[in-house]
């Protein structure tokens, strides 16, 4: 039977506000799946064209997929958020990069004809579920020496990227961190984050982490305006001793979730659903586990070659910053200056929070909204690095630039 | 006195209290709408541990209610929310406490109190919001109504006014503000016919409909909702409309018919739904105040009265007791029960069979002596099980199992080899029932227990010749079997323990109020209701009018008059048991020539009802022998009253139950005697009945009356 492959758009995304992990954040008494099931409804609200039957398939991304993450929480989390039962989902797991997959996945299966609209996230309680719970790394890993120790600690492998490029020092790290603050909240300022935001309810018990009673959280709780390059100076390295990798330079430990709408360009057209970019290329790829914050590049090396494009048609940015040496080693990597105007325009995880597997949407729904300011715009990229040496890329097309569509 | 001093007065007559914090949060509504301070109600237990307001919970809500206030005052919020915990918004005055009650001051204290405190949440300063988020009855409701705005969740599993039901009025607020909200009519509905109704509830979406909350939405993210809902009605982008009430007459014709609802089913021997009514009328001219002041003496005046006193005890009764029924052996010795025997096949054992069907869902096999009866005993099942799927009740894969569970069969060592509970419901013939028994046991396991629904003979006589007359229990079940609740369990003199946990276990999956009993004649119900129709008969056939005996006993407010109850009951069956009884009592028991005459006759009842109402069959009227001696309806009523004082003490004595609450709750579950009455023995004691015949009371004070 003959197929044509169909043209992937992303038509909406949304997330819940990050909340800082622990006994004394937003969401310490506020379930998992709880989370992703308010993004799903916001998705639903803010597209009353997406009939909720027409959705084949809800993909959602666990790093720790037990407990309040487990159960087959896309499945799940489908039924909680009032989905007709006939809508199926399925739960995801890539680690950092597990929403990003969640979309690839889907994306893949809308090109060859098996979806017309999708929902797509993910979600990291880290809180409820501390990195690394429930684990059990065969032995082989350490007995064969098939990857260093490191390479389960993530402030490890970000001091040993720092190794691999000698000059991105720790005072360029933390002069990133303070620009990534200061974009966050500059793009807070301007109304950009909270658009996308969906309000969540959260209960307190415990008087020692504030008022009690409920709460309404429509802010990002890890942000630190106002960070200064002195106020960094003087952190902790904990993961080396005289290392460079701080708690400032890097994203913490959070909570929260992100829903996107993924759908075929002529089901979003034929229901007047938005589209806000279109997929380009996506492309994994391994490198050292102990070195994983290098995956990026021979990620975006793969997504470019893939789309028969270079890096300098790429002219946005959205780059997980799980630490701040991990975007510098790939602006380094393609010689984009440090404080490049195209490279993270809100900020990124270092101020709004990396809640794992969710984070892959956040870059998605942020690069939509730089693509509707920017229609001289034609390309961009989301990239992030991922747990035991991988880096995941997925490239965009502005469908607001005047050539988009077209050959390039 | 200050309410804060009113109410510590207050707490330190109820020191158990399960005390309701007040937790105040400051949040920033969406849109940039401002500060908000949220109030969650919570007791600190999870949801089996409903929220509640004692004394000291209304403190904690003044208190919080003064922080806000300040807060309102300085211009640091612009609204102020009142929420509950998970699934609960709040379920009204604790109970417990209102029974504590001694002195009319002290209840009148409770209603200031609750006063006081939630009318404060109209004169913050700032609009406030109420989100009912789940459970919400009393002055849980009550507490909201006295906000600008309401929410409400689809989700939410109660909502009610149940006051009326248990005796009480609405009265923090409900009787005077909610006609004023919704309309005098929707007020009745809610106030008086859904309370009279079985505590009916109301959805979600009825409380939107009614007009009792502004908007309504989904669980999944009700709060969430409510909030951007209220920053939508602080920014003046979402507008509430609210009807204009009626006042005109309208509001009298409501009242009115919320007088003929409780007529009909109170018969005005309840207070409570009349004093709410007359609340509802006054309320009439907006004044909102006067109708607090009325409805803090209604509420004193009603705790103070033994009808409240009763409604809670035999509120009590249906949920604690008849839930851990008393002298039950330790559920630990029961066995499980896999498959299910009913011997017969007519229309009572068809229906066992349907219960325990659905509830135990396990094969249940039918036996009877020839196969077109068995085949109509199934096919019965499978018609009821069609009406159900029908209703939607239940969908076709439950159909199609329970049907596939079903059988019925002519030999019973086919149906009863391998089954571990088996019932019969033949004749009401000792010699018929020990036969039957005979045979079960020759063919059935050395476990199986040998049940039997007899409405009047002795279970112990009917395992007598048994091998293993250990394992024989009396279940007897109340017809309508679906709809009443009550189940006699009777022990045998030989009953072993094993057995007797083994019915009460499938008592409880059979979702009925299981009572101990002994094996007396008639048991509990049966006895006691023959006593008081005897009495009634008696005095007809002395020589009153029928009308008179029957008008004599009104005041009661029972479900019905003692001979339609007759004519429901059937009048031959009503002479059998009378006539069993007469056998074992013949010095309080009667047989009554005239009933036995109307039987004959073949009369279905006393009544026709040509003109719509009951009205004295003329056929029955000729055949009616009565003597001359003709009393007043109160001689009728004491004589009644006396009867079944005097034969409720004897069955005390004789241990037919444990205690005098079993007799209340038999009445209550099985007869339908109304809560007011608290099922008799409170109504009994309080209008001096028991001492009168028995010397002393059945309760001790305080039990189902104000403590001493």
């Amino acid at each position: 039977m003959p197929r044509t492959v169909r043209d992937v758009v992303f038509v909406d995304g949304v997330r819940t506000p990050f909340g800082k992990a622990g006994p004394k954040g937003i969401y310490h008494e506020t379930r998992a799946d709880d989370l992703v099931v308010k993004a799903i409804r916001e998705l639903l609200r803010r597209n009353p064209g997406l009939e909720p039957k027409q959705i084949d398939e809800v993909a959602i991304a666990a790093t720790t997929q037990i407990g309040d993450q487990g159960l087959t929480l896309g499945r799940t989390a489908g039924i909680l958020a009032g989905l007709p039962q006939s809508v199926p989902g399925y739960s995801i797991d890539r680690m950092c990069a597990g929403a990003l997959t969640a979309v690839t996945s889907v994306a893949g299966s809308i090109a060859f004809g098996a979806y017309d609209a999708v929902i797509a996230g993910g979600v990291e309680h880290m809180g409820r579920h501390p990195m690394g719970e429930g684990v059990d790394p065969n032995p082989r890993f350490v007995s064969e020496k098939l990857v260093d120790e490191s390479a389960l600690f993530m402030g490890m492998t970000a001091e040993n990227l720092h190794d691999r490029y000698p000059t991105i020092t720790k005072q360029r790290a933390d002069e990133y961190a303070v620009r990534s603050q200061e974009k966050a909240a500059k793009a807070y300022a301007n109304g950009k984050i909270q658009q996308d935001l969906v309000p969540v309810s959260v209960r307190r018990t415990n008087p020692e982490a504030g008022e009690t009673g409920w709460g309404l959280v429509t802010a990002d709780e890890p942000m630190r305006p106002g960070t200064s390059l002195e106020s960094l100076a003087g952190l902790k390295t904990p993961f080396r001793v005289h290392g460079r990798v701080t708690a400032g330079n890097a994203a913490g430990l959070n909570d929260g979730a992100t829903a996107s709408i993924i759908a075929s360009e002529d089901f979003a057209r034929e229901n007047n659903l938005p589209v806000k970019m279109r997929l380009v290329s996506y492309a994994f790829a391994g490198v050292e586990p102990e070195v994983m914050g290098y995956g990026p590049i021979p990620a975006t090396e793969k997504a470019l070659a893939k789309a028969g494009l270079s890096i300098e048609d790429i002219n946005l940015f959205e780059i997980n910053e799980a630490f701040a040496v991990q975007v510098l080693a790939f602006l380094e990597h393609y010689g984009i200056a440090d404080d490049d105007a195209r490279v993270n325009q809100y900020g990124g995880a270092i101020a709004y929070g990396h809640p794992l597997a969710s984070s892959g949407v956040r870059l998605m729904t942020q690069l939509a909204r730089q693509f509707e300011e920017q229609p001289e715009v034609r390309y961009g990229l989301t990239t992030m690095c991922v747990g035991f040496g991988m880096g995941a890329t997925v490239i965009w097309e502005n469908p607001h630039h005047k050539d988009a569509g077209g050959d390039k | 006195m200050s309410t804060a001093e009113l109410l510590k007065g207050a707490a330190e007559l109820f020191p158990d209290e399960v005390v309701t914090s007040a937790h105040v949060r400051h949040l920033d509504l969406p849109f940039g709408a401002g500060r908000f301070a949220l109030i969650t109600l919570d007791n600190g237990f999870d949801h089996t541990k409903p929220t509640t307001f004692g004394p000291a919970s209304l403190a904690n809500l003044d208190a919080a209610i003064d922080q806000v206030s300040k807060e309102a005052a300085a211009g640091e919020i612009v609204g102020v929310g009142i929420t509950g915990k998970p699934f609960i918004f709040a379920v009204g005055a604790d109970l417990k406490g209102v029974e504590l009650l001694k002195e009319h001051k002290d209840a009148l204290a409770i209603g200031k109190g609750g006063h006081e405190v939630f009318k404060r949440l109209s004169g913050i300063g700032v609009p406030t919001f109420a989100y009912y988020n789940g459970a919400a009855m009393g002055g849980g409701v009550e507490v909201g109504l006295h906000c600008e705005y309401r929410t409400v969740s689809k989700a939410i599993a109660a909502f009610s006014l149940p006051e009326v039901f248990l005796g009480l009025v609405p009265g923090w607020g409900g009787c005077t503000i909610l006609p004023n909200l919704i309309g005098a009519d929707k007020a009745v509905s809610v106030i008086i016919e859904n309370s009279l109704n079985q505590n009916k509830q109301l959805k979600g979406q009825q409380v939107l409909d009614l007009g009792i909350a502004d908007a309504l939405f989904e669980g999944a993210d009700f709060l969430e909702q409510s909030l951007i809902w209220t920053a939508q009605v602080l920014k003046g982008d979402v507008e509430v409309e609210r009807p204009v009430i009626d006042r005109g007459e309208a509001w009298d014709q409501a009242v009115a018919r919320g007088r003929f609802v409780a007529d009909s089913k109170v018969h005005g021997a309840a207070p409570a739904a009349y004093r709410a009514l007359d609340i509802i009328a006054a309320a009439k001219n907006g004044d909102l105040q006067q109708g607090y002041d009325a409805e803090d003496v209604a509420l004193a005046d009603l705790i103070m009265g033994g009808e409240l006193r009763s409604g809670i005890y035999a509120f009590n009764l249906v949920q604690k007791r008849g839930k851990r029924p008393a002298g039950a052996p330790d559920k630990s010795l029961a066995r499980p029960v896999t498959k299910v025997g009913v011997v017969g096949a007519g229309l009572m054992a068809s229906q066992l069979a349907l219960l325990f069907l659905r509830r135990l869902e396990v094969p249940v096999v039918l036996t009877d002596i020839d196969q077109e009866r068995v085949d109509k005993g199934v096919g019965y099942v499978h018609a009821e099980i069609e009406k159900l799927l029908g209703k939607g009740r239940i969908n076709q894969d439950k159909a199609n199992r329970l049907k596939a569970l079903v059988s019925g069969v002519l030999d019973k060592a086919e149906g009863f080899s391998d089954a571990d509970f088996i019932i019969e419901a033949v004749f009401e013939e000792i010699g018929v029932k020990q036969q039957v028994f005979a045979e079960v046991e020759a063919v059935a396991p050395a476990h199986a227990i040998l049940a039997t629904n007899t409405s009047s003979l002795s279970v112990t006589e009917m395992a007598s010749k048994l091998k293993n007359p250990e394992r024989v229990v009396g279940f007897h079940f109340f017809n309508p079997v679906a709809i009443l609740p009550l189940l006699e369990i009777v022990r045998g003199e030989q009953t072993d323990d094993a057995s007797l946990a083994t019915a009460f276990g499938v008592a409880k999956k059979l979702k009925k109020t299981a009572v101990l009993v002994k094996d007396a004649p008639a048991f509990v119900v049966n006895r006691i209701l023959t006593r008081f129709m005897g009495e009634i008969q008696n005095v007809i056939d002395e020589g009153t009018s029928v009308e008179v005996a029957e008008k004599a006993v009104e005041p009661l407010g029972l479900p019905m008059s003692p001979l339609v109850l007759l004519e429901l009951v059937g009048p031959a069956i009503g002479l059998h048991v009378s006539e069993t009884l007469n056998r074992s009592f013949p010095e309080r028991f009667t047989v009554s020539p005239n009933l036995a005459a109307v039987v004959k006759a073949g009369k279905r009842g006393f009544y026709v009802y040509d003109s719509g109402k009951p009205e004295l069959d003329p056929e029955v009227a000729a055949i009616l022998k009565q003597g001359d001696v003709v009393l007043t309806e109160e001689q009728v009523r004491e004589r009644v009253l006396d009867a079944v004082a005097q034969e409720i003490g004897l069955m005390l004595d004789e241990g037919v139950v444990a205690e005098a609450q079993d007799i209340d709750l038999c009445l209550i579950t099985g007869a339908g005697w109304p809560f007011h009455l608290g099922g008799i023995t409170p109504y009994l004691d309080r209008e001096g009945v028991s001492e009168r015949v028995n010397g002393k009371k059945f309760l001790a004070p305080g039990v189902a009356s104000v403590p001493a």
